[in-house]
């Protein structure tokens, strides 16, 4: 008899033990370029993947961290490379470019207007967006530095944070979904 | 036969784009009772496939998808 009871303990804590396993119902994702039509497609997945009932957390890293600069921010203070680095990456989302067919910029226009043609949303309006579906983003530290971007000078968006690549890993691996983009 | 759905309420998702259908009706879904009907209607072709997707993984039943040319009228119930 107290060999079951046991053996009903060890059990209990194996099966507890595998539902630390089992990854929420959630998507995480890295924002590795800075194209207007890759974030774009991350914000779609993103903004879908709440309506499909999953949280979602994206990282932003490398070239999608200037993404998320504000433009009428100003921020003093910043080194050489750190002013070179600001002043050639884009500056928020109105900057951005596509990446295939920009051709000087005519044909990241081209698509722009056409989108607004056929009604499709502006990257402006997907982040607004994922703002208010609660999608929580994640801003590379490492990237910010290297770049020379200060806080001060990125967009309001509540649910936003900075970290480095333990967050990500740590959200990563309780994901059903994970994603580089 | 043709049995008249009765929808509570009528989203009017006509001219659309991806992946806009979906998040609304999303929303508008909770403005209803369990049990409820709500009628979509959307120009948005990926919405044939979209729909279903979205209403088996939340749980949600479409009574009926009716195609008329250019719009599609999906009829889902509320079931969670």
């Amino acid at each position: 008899m107290q060999n079951v009871e046991a053996k009903i303990e060890a059990l209990q804590s194996q099966i507890t033990a595998m539902e630390k396993k089992i990854p929420s119902n959630k998507i995480s994702m890295i924002v590795f370029s800075g194209d207007m039509d890759k974030v774009l497609a991350a914000f779609v997945i993103a903004t879908g993947a709440v309506a499909m009932g999953m949280e979602v957390v994206m990282f932003f890293t490398f070239w999608g961290t200037p993404i998320l600069r504000d433009k009428t921010k100003k921020t003093g203070g910043k080194d050489t490379m750190g002013k070179m680095f600001g002043a050639m990456l884009p500056k928020g989302t109105c900057e951005v470019k596509l990446s295939k067919m920009n051709m000087g910029g005519m044909g990241t226009a081209m698509m722009k207007s056409l989108m607004k043609k056929k009604n499709v949303a502006s990257l402006e309006q997907m982040m607004k967006m994922a703002e208010e579906f609660g999608v929580q983003i994640f801003v590379c530290e490492m990237s910010m530095d290297l770049m020379g971007f200060k806080r001060e000078e990125m967009i309001d968006y509540s649910g936003m944070s900075y970290c480095g690549v333990a967050t990500f890993l740590e959200q990563a691996n309780d994901s059903k979904i994970q994603l580089f983009i | 036969m043709s049995e008249e759905i009765k929808s509570t309420k009528v989203m009017d998702l006509k001219g659309l784009p991806c992946p806009m259908p979906i998040l609304k009706v999303n929303k508008g879904i909770k403005e209803v009772e369990i049990g409820q009907v709500i009628e979509v209607w959307s120009t948005d072709p990926g919405s044939l496939s979209d729909f279903p997707s979205w209403a088996r993984t939340r749980g949600h039943e479409i009574l009926k998808t009716d195609q008329n040319g250019e719009v599609t009228k999906f009829y889902i119930k509320r079931l969670v």
